[in-house]
């Protein structure tokens, strides 16, 4: 039982002291004019969508949940964004080659399709970044028109 | 990265005994008309020429080395070794030496070396399915590197009606060997194209 207490205490303890690790918050309140929104013609239902379900790890703005000012999780979100971002950021669009716009692209249509993107682990919190059957087809059938118009 | 090494050694040899080479044939013939001083200028630029073009095939070259590896590890279902080699490719990409190639050349391999690295990366670490897909874009990549850069060996590019809706790699076999299927259809594919 003392053993059990003298855990729960370390436990406590650094719990409270890696809270005094802020990390940097990936967030911006301008949209560069590079952004994928502006540089393409989206319906908007297909840009609302793309927003919820993609932009808080692919951009340069994230919409954070409560719980992101809480560590250890600011920490995990912190490397999934970074992450994301390197694979692929909307607010960066038109400065990609044409040719690495199409890998984007066909990326995006992969990962739709099997389902890898939107992440489990983000879909679980936030539920309405879940694409429906018909969402997805709507949106691949959108990416892959953009994609067949680049030369 | 012994071989890369010593295949730019080489060249390198090989530059240098060509160049020396014209340059005691221009002593030699010392000639008193301009004109033919002239005519020897043009040797030794010719020469200096196909020395440079020498060494940055090398490059292109070790780049299709390791392509070919690649796809060997594919064709055998060989997931680890596809990551290793993935990452040898992804390194010797960031080699390629641009400098002598127009300036549209020049703009185009860089966004083919950069689209490249990134596929060559993700095959490093992923599983063979997303490797296939990432060879897929790999293999249309190194296909247009070598249609600026060219390459000394004779080259098959083969094709595949199953795989998402068709797809192309290259190889330097005539011999269909699928790196995209694998063992469960190793045959399966015809060469559209041979190049040079």
């Amino acid at each position: 039982m003392k053993v059990f207490k003298a855990i729960a205490w370390i436990a406590l303890i650094s719990f409270v002291v890696i809270q005094f690790f802020p990390t940097d918050r990936n967030e911006s309140y301008t949209t560069p004019t590079t952004d994928f929104m502006l540089v393409n013609k989206v319906p908007t239902e297909i840009e609302n969508q793309l927003k919820v379900s993609c932009y808080d790890c692919h951009s340069n703005n994230t919409v954070y949940p409560w719980y992101s000012k809480i560590q250890p999780a600011a920490w995990f979100l912190k490397d999934h964004i970074k992450e994301g971002k390197a694979e692929l950021n909307f607010n960066e669009w038109s400065n990609y080659s044409d040719r690495r716009k199409k890998s984007k692209l066909r990326s995006i249509i992969k990962q739709i399709e099997s389902g890898e993107m939107p992440m489990d682990s983000y879909t679980l919190i936030h539920k309405d970044a879940i694409l429906s059957e018909n969402d997805k087809k709507v949106v691949i059938d959108f990416i892959t028109k953009l994609k067949d118009s680049i030369k | 990265m012994k071989t890369i090494k010593r295949s730019i050694g080489t060249v390198a040899l090989v530059a240098t005994m060509i160049l020396t080479v014209s340059c005691k044939d221009a002593n030699k013939n010392e000639a008193p008309s301009s004109a033919s001083n002239e005519v020897i200028q043009e040797n030794m630029d010719s020469s200096k020429n196909m020395a440079m073009n020498n060494s940055q095939n090398a490059m292109a070259e070790a780049i299709l080395k390791d392509y070919f590896n690649l796809k060997d590890a594919l064709v055998g279902d060989d997931n680890d070794k596809a990551k290793m080699l993935g990452g040898t490719l992804a390194k010797s990409l960031g080699n390629l030496d641009k400098s002598t190639y127009s300036e549209s050349q020049q703009k185009e391999l860089t966004d083919i070396i950069e689209d490249a690295t990134e596929h060559a990366e993700h095959i490093s670490e992923s599983d063979i399915k997303h490797q296939r897909e990432h060879f897929k874009i790999l293999s249309k990549d190194i296909t247009d590197m070598v249609a600026i850069t060219g390459t000394a060996t004779k080259l098959y590019e083969q094709f595949c009606p199953m795989y998402d809706g068709g797809t192309a790699w290259l190889s330097t076999k005539e011999e269909v060997r699928n790196p995209y299927h694998g063992s469960s259809m190793l045959k399966c594919g015809k060469v559209q194209r041979e190049i040079n």
